[in-house]
């Protein structure tokens, strides 16, 4: 990553904004190899399948006209490079095929249900981040004492617990004991169907049509899986956050800043934190991206309907348009994300600035 | 006591006298730089435990783990049943011992799967260069960026549910960071004089990467594998919570997680113990891996 980003301070102008377009270059360039890949991946997933698809849409009652006819209109003749261009072309028309189970376009079906997903990965990542940063700042700023060994235990407890047993034991205590948060989906049955969906976003929807009620059920549903999700988001980069500062408070810069007689809050805040934060952007990119392929668990665990737990119901009924959709999708959020955030470094990255 | 320290003596020698000697004092050194970690023992005695206990199963079990007894289902924890019986009358206790085996066998088949490729790919791009390490690189990368947990869910979905398969589609997903690992490993040692040497002696290339290059890059896959150990007994837990993992009625702690959900409430212990033992080994990888890298680098410890 950083190996690109180490401009001489020499160079003039021009050169350095020549590098920043290399570097811009080489992560587009892998962007699209990626996708390559992962398209090919699941295009081959999809001809290994034991199932017939001709058969699928057909039907065993069709006659030998039907299924020939329906074999060259899916382009079963062709070579496969063929069948693999024609399957992209697809894809980029946003076409996933038909669901078994819903009887509806697979891409409805994601846009109906990634909403939930994107609400409980967001959150999770938010907390993540305004609560992992001050931690991980506090272990640095006092490392080798207690803070730090706190912030230590409860990273290395994030990282370690299945978030899925995780969840089950939140919901024991936190709605079955103690009453204090609802319980599993996204809203009380009661509550279903009221307000317009018009962004999918539940809390957003209620709160745009003044249903304080439904916004409050809503949010109430969603403190507990979110802060469950938001665990290793929050343990990932309380670390990293603390490794990052370590490193800046360790150089010179900051010596010289204190030897001058700079409050600690500012050198702390202003200085290491400044350059700190820049390194975090990947890491936050990196964190909201598996958030939001690891929500399938929590999903599951909190009945949460979203694209993770539309994946995994595909799954148990061999509805394989379905699967390979949502893993597509999935699949291209966490690339794209991931792409983004690198780019964002890059451009931010003050070495190349200018 | 002499033995003791004639030992010791001959793990600490200056200079040692054979190529033997000289690897039981490396290991004898680094250990001594671990024991000093109490943090890191602590996962070193946590899987050193769950070896022990995988081992002596037979012994410390009083069931096979499988066989029902409808009449004492979903008993408390007691004396008799030190953490209860589950929804069919089988001793959970019995149930995680038994799965502790499963749990070394992903463990080991992870490794033997993802090691090999991870460093021959990795030290034939470092090794050779040019466009061959170009586009095996390129190929890394591309796996490195797949979404690890969503992709295992569609192969398992085309190569049926099961642990095996749940095993290989993880694996296909974990080899990259290894091959980047054993790369950049191959690419400092490439221009050493003892590699030099050995071209000049006339060993093929094959030689000089199996019997050169690849000793050199075990320590840094150890502690790689050893840390990233616990994100693959956590993602094949999930997968068997989901129920694409081990099947039923295999003792394997996820998918006991998943069976027992239906009784969260009523009988905690069924789910949650599970999970704790899930807890206590993936804790116990990360510590020992953390310990291992301060070993083996240094630098990179604080």
């Amino acid at each position: 990553m950083a190996s690109a980003a180490g401009g001489q301070p020499t160079a003039g102008p021009g050169q350095a904004l020549r590098s920043k377009l290399a570097s811009i270059l080489g992560v587009l360039t892998s962007l699209l190899l990626t996708f390559i890949g992962l398209t090919a991946i699941t295009f081959v997933i999809g001809r290994m399948m034991p199932a017939d698809p001709v058969l699928a849409i057909v039907g065993d009652r069709a006659s030998q006209e039907v299924y020939d006819q329906v074999y060259l209109q899916l382009g079963l003749d062709k070579p496969v490079y063929i069948q693999y261009l024609r399957y992209l072309e697809q894809l980029l028309e946003g076409d996933l095929g038909t669901s078994i189970m819903t009887a509806q376009p697979v891409m409805d079906d994601i846009i109906r249900f990634f909403p939930a997903t994107l609400e409980l990965a967001t959150v999770a990542t938010l907390l993540g981040i305004f609560v992992g940063i001050p931690m991980g700042v506090l272990a640095a700023v006092h490392q080798g004492r207690w803070p730090d060994h706190i912030v230590r235990v409860i990273s290395l407890i994030g990282y370690s617990a299945p978030i899925f047993w995780l969840g089950m034991v939140a919901l024991l205590i936190f709605y079955a004991n103690l009453g204090w948060v609802a319980g599993p989906g996204r809203l009380d049955v009661f509550y279903d169907g009221i307000v317009e969906p018009t962004t999918g976003i539940l809390m957003i929807d209620a709160a745009m049509s003044g249903e304080w009620d439904i916004f409050h059920n809503a949010l109430s549903h969603l403190v507990l899986p979110a802060t469950i999700l938001g665990t290793f988001a929050l343990a990932y980069i309380a670390r990293m956050t603390r490794s990052f500062m370590l490193d800046q408070l360790n150089q010179e810069y900051i010596l010289t800043a204190r030897v001058k007689g700079m409050p600690e809050r500012k050198v702390i805040w202003g200085h290491a934190f400044r350059n700190v934060l820049v390194q975090l952007i990947t890491i936050i990119g990196l964190t909201y991206a598996s958030l939001l392929e690891g929500s399938v668990l929590t999903e599951t665990v909190f009945s949460w309907p979203g694209i993770g737990q539309y994946i995994t119901n595909s799954l148990f009924n061999n509805d394989m348009n379905a699967v390979l959709g949502g893993t597509i999708v999935v699949g291209a959020c966490f690339v794209g994300i991931n792409m983004l955030s690198d780019l964002l470094y890059r451009l931010v990255d003050p070495r190349i600035r200018k | 006591m002499t033995t003791e320290a004639t030992l010791r003596g001959w793990l600490l020698a200056e200079i040692p006298t054979s190529k033997w000697q000289a690897r039981c004092q490396r290991i004898f050194i680094g250990w001594l730089d671990f024991k000093r970690n109490p943090i890191a023992m602590i996962g070193f005695l946590i899987i050193l435990g769950l070896v022990v206990i995988a081992a002596l199963a037979p012994w410390i079990t009083t069931s096979d783990g499988l066989e029902l007894h409808l009449a004492d289902r979903l008993k408390p924890p007691s004396s008799e049943h030190w953490f209860g019986t589950d929804e069919l009358g089988r001793d959970i206790f019995d149930r995680i011992i038994w799965g502790s085996r499963i749990t070394l066998y992903i463990v080991a088949l992870v490794s033997i799967i993802v090691v090999p490729i991870g460093l021959l790919i990795g030290t034939v791009a470092g090794y050779m260069g040019g466009w061959v390490d170009t586009v095996l690189m390129r190929l890394t990368d591309i796996f490195l960026a797949f979404p690890r947990l969503i992709l295992a869910m569609a192969l398992v979905a085309v190569l049926g549910r099961g642990l095996e398969n749940a095993v290989l589609a993880i694996a296909l997903t974990t080899w990259s960071p290894f091959a980047r690992i054993a790369r950049a490993e191959a690419l400092t040692i490439r221009n050493s004089e003892f590699i030099l040497a050995a071209q000049m002696q006339g060993i093929s290339t094959v030689g000089i990467l199996a019997r050169h290059v690849t000793p050199l890059c075990m320590s840094s896959v150890t502690v790689r594998l050893t840390l990233d150990m616990a994100g693959i007994i956590l993602t094949a837990a999930g997968l068997g919570f989901l129920g694409l993992g081990a099947q039923p009625p295999t003792p394997e702690w996820g998918a006991m997680i998943s069976l027992g959900r239906q009784y969260l409430i009523d009988q905690w212990w069924v789910p949650t113990i599970p999970g704790i033992a899930i807890l206590v080994v993936s804790l116990g990888f990360n510590l020992l891996g953390d310990g291992l890298r301060d070993v083996f680098d240094p630098k990179s410890g604080n």
